[in-house]
């Protein structure tokens, strides 16, 4: 935390002696850092990274030479030509003395496996201590075992608060406390609540810090030693939380926050507990054939105790000649467009890419999909048009250098509870934080400004605030003119839009519309993120472009600290649609109309390609209604439960002549299939995920998978073989290295990844490894670049083609960033369809203008500049060696959305990230299957995880 | 013990009940503590006088210095240095606080001037306000004396009603707008930073310093802390001058200070003497030992200062050098006396005990530290002392002292250190014989 937010000021270099020997510190860093930075030995116990000093325990203390009183070393920076004796006789006497002291009150029982106070007393030989009397020993209080998660034992707390500093100062969820005085001290849950019972949300934050065992996972489950441990990344949502997994007996026993550069070492509770899912009992361990005769209707229940009466099992290689069989004769008879395939937003970067591929040159049409569609096409819509790329402008902690965050439409601390912990962060650091939003959630406690507004009148809210930057002057008049276009039009279009005309619209007091307007537009750093809230209406594009315009207008963009982020839902929707699960696009948003980028995956993949566009996620719905799509092949998807309308797709599955379902849980969607094909969960895969921030990390195999179930990319190459295709990806993990090493090929955003030697089975970190050249990583934000403008900016040296840098917007529609209207939604579905086409058909003029294309719509079209400022140091605050203190992964980022993704509808979305507004309710997916509902957490409380029989 | 034989005073005390040197206290008759008796005093002529010359605060400050007034809650620095480390041209709200939380055993200084000439504190605040810049106050009283509490309250009603406190005092451009604050008893609480924690509404626990409340005090705020007494001083040093006030006393050791004396004397009480007085001065106006009986030890400063055995602070003069030099510290002018029946193991069990029951609970050494002194001197004085119990409890006290967040660790050390040091054989009879060397007399 300290870390991330500290200025950027070149480092002061301080010398000074630690144990005779003369070293270099830094002014801004402790005496215990230096230290451990050298290799020298201090014991500690309060002391954690990552958290805030509070030089409690006193077992770090040094000697320092001409101080009267020894100096906790954990809370001292070096002074030049200080003196610091860190084991001399009087401090060693002292260490001790604070490690005597605790052991004496410690229990017979272990709670941990690494008490870090038994390893310091170790250390520094502590034997047995004198105080020992157990007679006089003080009283400790009872366990409590009431949270499901988390067992706490208090008897074995040593009052080092890291567990309060991590659950209020890096969580910020207030929920511990260190209650009553002397040795009656005592750490408390809310007001000395049972921790069960109490507001905790499990985040776990605290039993990661807790040195002693005093709070550890619930059941023992952390006093078994693991057989081995995997460095990997959170399977949940899209901020790509590294962790890793403790493994034994091929079993999850806990889990660990790992530092990556968006969390840190922190994780949730989804991240650190939702694991059992890999081991429930309804996982898919065999192939599932339909019994013959069964029918298929919308209406039914799932009973996965009687599956047996509607499948029957099968081996692999009965169910995939089946299952392949099945769509090559659709394919055979009815032609490639009969056919169609989704992939998913949870699977992994190489498996899209295979998928998509197999769908491209087996079913040989372009009638690929996924559920991303479903969630921030609108924003993509909004940003391609406004700023020329649809990815977030920076990574979510970037908001430690903003001095206003404005949230609208998105509930972080629910949805991307990590992220949340930034915006927190930040909010105690001192920035305003504005939250827009008609629902009030939990960061309400937090804002500055709560603007409860009426549901659905967005437009109207930020046309008033827009209004008020314009007629009192805020507008950045230097960014407008030398980095937009369109600025007039916008300045008469917000004329009609008040505060005071809109308060009875939006239900918010007209100075307090100006008050939020003043504070984002004059502040010194604003940056704005949004959810769902802002993109699953029927007017989300709308939405989302007054969102870009009030960036543009007050030049909010482009500095540290700026920016718009419209947060990723699942964990790889981001990297899914990069590597082309897209109807329109061929990985890296490569439009699969463009002859050019045609022949090249032509060329790449050695077949024949339909120039034709495929049909979305709801077409395809429709076409099978229509009884144009006869046969489907779904991995990881489940729409049966998570499009639109149920019935409506329920009856489209119903309805397909063929249809294979490739999952771990036999889900809504699984139940209308003819072959099921049991596949792997997260953790017995390996591959690489982008996350909300863009950044690719890999995910490594933890374990083997359940009975007979396979890996993903196998299946996939099977089935592929089966239609025709003749692939080869040799190596470990179904060749995932090698699937990778084609993706590169594919994909300029990927080219200087590498996945671990092929085969080799050992993965290095990816998100650490990449050999990209560097690439400027600042980018100029452009709302409606101005051509003449656009020929300044610097183009890519490694990419000549993008010279024409920046984009340009002709028609009327153009504007439209700035001329939100306003809309209301309506329920009637004529009205809906109308928009629809009337959005669809915007979406595809603007595609077919001349530098609208795919190719310009990809990242980095709009126009780069060399690095900024903020980026000449990593915004992780760490220092990368060699190349220039810029964070290997900051120059990965992937590729734009597409450009005509513009259907944006009000729809429920498939991630569980959130549902429309107003719904409000969540349905969280964890892997594949709808077992677990963490839906709960949000009130601050766990349902009992579905105990693993027989876990240790 | 013969304390039932002990009357307080009650009101109204003989003229010089507080002894000749008497300034802070004079002509206290504990009935005069209303507005008008201080005015009829002299009362508010400092800050009148400042506020009509419009004297430069660098000046009061420089006044203050001279004077070598130094701070009477126990730590002694000097109050006018403290004041110059206030920001100047700071443009934020700065706080001023009064520290009345008096809980150190033995002392009971401050609660006197409270409710006897509250008035000389309010004035002194609004002077070190007026030269620090600060527009509001906060007197932070100790959460066990009520009615000094309200009486306080009513001062300032009457002060602000005279436009003493409040807006435009006086007609000037001086505003400064002065609460009373009331704790809940604890004694850590008297501690600066866990006093400023408490009146945040937090739990009472000493911050880390760095920072000091000079640059991040109150709500953050830059904050001076003084004692009551120390403010109750300003007027005397406004109205005569630094140099005067120095001279009362002795060079770096300022003016007059009140001693609390108790134990075995015959007149427990508040005496207010020049720095530098000799002790057995002091002892003689507190009525001298009780039933003539030989003076043991005392602790000069507080139930947190090392004992001082008798025969030494006989010699000893009343200021911080010579009892720093006797080899304890004047702390905040508690004189606790013990005659040759007071048992030194009781003595320090009595203190363990007060410290074990205060600390915080914050910091190790001192959160388990106190316990387990407090539990193996309680071992000794019930006869379940062990040979290496005194060296145990050495080097616990060596390694609690000088290694906390706050001084109270110290305080609780010190005290455990010197009474072995001086007392040691009475330890080890203790220990050897499993009974008391001291005959019980009472
Ligand atoms: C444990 C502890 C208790 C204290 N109690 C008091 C107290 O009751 N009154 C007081 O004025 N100062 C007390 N102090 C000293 C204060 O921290 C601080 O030094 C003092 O208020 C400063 O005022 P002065 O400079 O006028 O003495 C205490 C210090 C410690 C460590
Ligand atoms: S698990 Fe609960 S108590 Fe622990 S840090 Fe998280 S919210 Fe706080
Ligand atoms: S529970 Fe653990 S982390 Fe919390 S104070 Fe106790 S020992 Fe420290
Ligand atoms: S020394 Fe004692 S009272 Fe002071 S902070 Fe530490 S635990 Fe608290
Ligand atoms: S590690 Fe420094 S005081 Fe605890």
């Amino acid at each position: 935390m300290n870390s991330m937010s500290e200025p950027l000021a070149d480092r002061v270099a301080v010398e000074f002696k630690l144990d005779g020997r003369t070293v270099t510190g830094y002014a801004d860093e402790t005496l215990i850092e230096t230290a451990d930075r050298l290799g020298v030995e201090i014991p500690r116990l309060c002391h954690m990274p990552g958290l805030r000093p509070d030089g409690n325990c006193r077992a770090c203390v040094v000697e320092i030479k001409g101080e009267r009183v020894l100096a906790p070393s954990c809370c001292r920076n070096p002074q030049p030509g200080m003196e610091v004796q860190s084991a001399s006789e009087r401090a060693r006497a002292s260490q001790k003395m604070v490690l005597e002291l605790l052991l004496s009150d410690m229990p017979e029982t272990h709670y941990t496996r690494n008490s870090e106070l038994d390893r310091w007393a170790a250390a520094l030989e502590v034997g047995k201590p004198r105080f020992a009397a157990t007679a006089l020993r003080r009283e400790q209080p009872a366990p409590d075992l009431s949270h499901h998660a988390i067992a706490v034992n208090l008897d074995a707390c040593i009052q080092c608060t890291r567990c309060l500093r991590a659950c209020r100062e890096e969580q910020v969820n207030d929920v511990i406390g260190y209650a009553f005085r002397g040795e009656h001290s005592k750490i408390v849950f809310d007001f000395d609540d049972p921790m069960g019972q109490s507001t905790c949300v499990a985040c776990g934050e605290c039993v990661q810090a807790c040195p002693t065992g005093a709070l550890m996972p619930a059941r023992d489950a952390a006093l078994a030693v693991p057989d081995k441990t995997v460095d990997s990344v959170c399977p949940y949502c899209g901020v790509g939380c590294q962790l890793t997994y403790n493994i034994k007996d091929n079993e999850i026993l806990y889990v660990q926050g790992r530092d990556g550069p968006s969390n840190h070492g922190r994780l949730c509770v989804k991240g650190r507990y939702g694991f059992d899912y890999v081991h429930h009992k309804h996982r898919l361990t065999k192939p599932l054939i339909r019994r013959a005769g069964i029918p298929k209707t919308a209406g039914f229940t799932i009973d996965p105790d009687h599956v047996h009466e509607l499948f029957r099992e099968a081996t692999w290689e009965e169910a995939l000649d089946l299952a392949a069989g099945g769509l090559r004769k659709i394919r055979d008879t009815a032609g490639p467009k009969a056919l169609a395939g989704f992939g998913s937003a949870k699977g992994s970067n190489e498996e899209a890419y295979l998928f998509q591929k197999l769908v491209r040159t087996g079913f040989r049409s372009n009638n690929v999909d996924h559920c991303t569609r479903l969630c921030h096409a609108s924003s993509v819509a909004a940003l391609l048009e406004g700023i020329g790329s649809g990815a977030v402008s920076n990574q979510v902690n970037d908001v430690a250098h903003s001095e206003v965050i404005v949230v609208i439409g998105s509930n972080p601390v629910v949805n991307h509870p990590v992220a949340a912990t930034w915006i927190k962060n930040a909010v105690k650091k001192g920035a305003s934080l504005v939250l827009i939003d008609p629902r009030r959630s939990e960061l309400a406690r937090h804002a500055t400004h709560y603007l409860q507004f009426k549901a659905d009148t967005d437009v109207a809210l930020l046309n008033a605030m827009m209004h008020t930057i314009v007629h009192e002057g805020l507008v950045n008049e230097d960014f407008i003119a030398s980095r937009t276009i369109g600025y007039e039009e916008l300045k008469k279009n917000v004329d009609g839009y008040s505060p005071e005309a809109m308060a009875p619209v939006c239900g918010i007091p007209a100075a307090t519309i100006r008050t939020v307007a003043r504070l984002y537009a004059t502040s010194k750093a604003s940056i704005i993120l949004w959810g769902m809230g802002i993109s699953q209406h029927v007017h989300g594009t709308d939405n989302a472009r007054c969102l870009i315009a009030l960036a543009m207008m007050t030049g909010q963009v482009g500095r540290p600290g700026t920016g718009l982020h419209p947060l990723r839902g699942q964990n790889n929707v981001q990297g899914a649609s990069d590597s082309g699960l897209i109807p329109m696009m061929y990985p890296d948003y490569k439009r699969v109309d463009n002859a050019e980028a045609q022949a090249r995956f032509e060329k790449l993949w050695g077949t024949k390609l339909d120039p034709q566009p495929g049909l979305t996620v709801v077409e395809v719905m429709n076409a099978a209604i229509a009884g144009k799509v006869r046969g489907m092949y779904v991995m990881g998807e489940n729409p049966a439960l998570s499009d639109p309308d149920l019935n409506h797709a329920r009856e489209a599955l119903a309805s397909l002549d063929w249809l294979v379902v490739q999952d771990i849980f036999l889900t809504e969607t699984a139940y209308l299939a003819d072959v099921v094909l049991p596949a792997s969960a997260f953790p017995e895969k390996t591959g690489s995920f982008t996350n909300t921030d863009r950044m690719v990390q890999l995910g490594r195999r933890a374990l083997d998978m359940p009975g007979d179930a396979r890996q993903d990319l196998w299946i996939i190459q099977e089935m592929a073989r089966r239609l025709g295709l003749d692939w080869k990806y040799a190596g470990a993990d179904s060749g995932v290295a090698e699937v990778f090493d084609e993706m590169r090929h594919a994909m300029a955003s990927i080219g200087g990844h590498h996945l671990g030697a092929a085969g080799a089975g050992k993965f290095g970190d990816l998100s650490l490894r990449t050999r990209r050249r560097s690439r400027p990583a600042g980018r100029v934000h452009r709302s409606l670049p101005d051509a003449d403008r656009a020929r300044e900016v610097r183009p890519r040296r490694h990419h000549p083609r993008q010279r024409t840098a920046g984009r340009r917007l002709s028609d009327g529609a153009d504007h439209r960033a700035a001329t939100g209207t306003l809309a209301y939604r309506r329920d009637d579905a004529a009205v809906q369809r109308a928009r629809r086409d009337r959005t669809r058909a915007r979406g595809l003029a603007a595609s077919a203008r001349p530098g609208a294309d795919g190719r310009r719509a990809r990242r980095g079209d709009h126009g780069r500049v060399a690095p900024g400022p903020h980026h000449a140091v990593c915004p992780c605050r760490r220092r990368h060696a060699g190349r220039r203190g810029v964070h290997p992964v900051l120059l990965l980022r992937s590729g734009g959305e597409p450009a005509d993704q513009s259907g944006a509808r009000s729809l429920r979305q498939d991630s569980g990230v959130q549902v429309l507004r107003g719904a409000h309710h969540r349905r969280r997916r964890t892997g594949r299957g709808d077992e677990f509902r963490w839906g709960a957490v949000a009130r601050g409380r766990l349902i009992p995880p579905a105990k693993t029989p027989g876990k240790t | 013990m013969s304390a039932a034989t002990f009357t307080p005073m009650t009101p109204p005390f003989a003229p010089g009940a507080y002894g000749p040197d008497a300034q802070i206290m004079k002509d206290i008759d504990g009935l005069n503590w209303r507005l008008a008796d201080y005015l009829k005093r002299g009362g508010y002529d400092g800050l009148k006088k400042i506020l009509a010359e419009n004297v430069p605060p660098e000046k009061i400050i420089a006044e203050m210095k001279t004077s070598a007034l130094r701070g009477r809650g126990g730590a002694g620095f000097p109050a006018g240095l403290k004041w110059s480390f206030m920001p100047k041209g700071y443009t934020g709200q700065k706080y001023l606080v009064c520290n009345s939380d008096e809980g150190e055993p033995g002392t009971f200084k401050d609660r006197d001037i409270l409710r006897y000439n509250p008035h000389s504190v309010i004035e002194g605040m609004a002077i070190a306000a007026y030269a620090m810049g600060i527009t509001v106050g906060y007197n932070y009283i100790h959460g066990e004396i009520w009615d000094t509490y309200e009486r306080f309250e009513e001062a300032l009603d009457e002060a602000r009603a005279a436009g003493y406190l409040g807006d435009r005092i006086q007609g000037s451009d001086f505003s400064f707008q002065l609460h009373a604050f009331h704790g809940y008893g604890a004694y850590i609480c008297g501690e600066e930073t866990a006093l400023l924690e408490s009146m945040e509404g937090k739990k009472g626990q000493p911050r880390f310093k760095p920072p000091f409340p000079a640059s991040f005090g109150l709500y953050g705020k830059p904050t001076t802390i003084n004692n009551t007494e120390t403010f109750a001083a300003v007027p005397w040093i406004i109205n005569h001058g630094g140099e005067a006030y120095l001279r009362l006393g002795k060079p770096n050791n300022g003016g007059t200070k009140i001693f609390s004396v108790s134990g075995d004397v015959e007149r427990p009480g508040n005496y207010e003497v020049n720095m530098g007085t000799p002790f057995a001065k002091l002892l003689e106006m507190a009525g001298g030992m009780r039933g003539g009986r030989k003076l043991k030890g005392c602790i000069p400063g507080g139930s947190s200062m090392p004992v001082v055995p008798g025969d030494i602070m006989m010699e000893c003069d009343m200021d911080y050098d010579s009892i720093a030099k006797a080899g304890s510290m004047l702390g905040s002018g508690a004189v606790i006396i013990m005659d040759d029946t007071r048992c030194m193991v009781k003595s320090l069990l009595r203190l363990a005990y007060f410290y074990y029951e205060e600390s915080c609970g914050q910091c190790t050494p001192c959160r388990e530290g106190t316990g387990w002194l407090y539990r193996v001197i309680n071992r000794i004085e019930h006869g379940e002392g062990r040979n290496e119990d005194l060296d145990l409890l050495n080097s616990l006290a060596d390694n609690i002292q000088g290694r906390t967040i706050c001084a109270l660790g110290d305080a609780a050390a010190m005290p455990v250190r010197a009474f072995i040091k001086h007392y040691r054989d009475e330890f080890q009879h203790h220990i050897d014989h499993k009974r008391c060397l001291v005959p019980v007399y009472v």
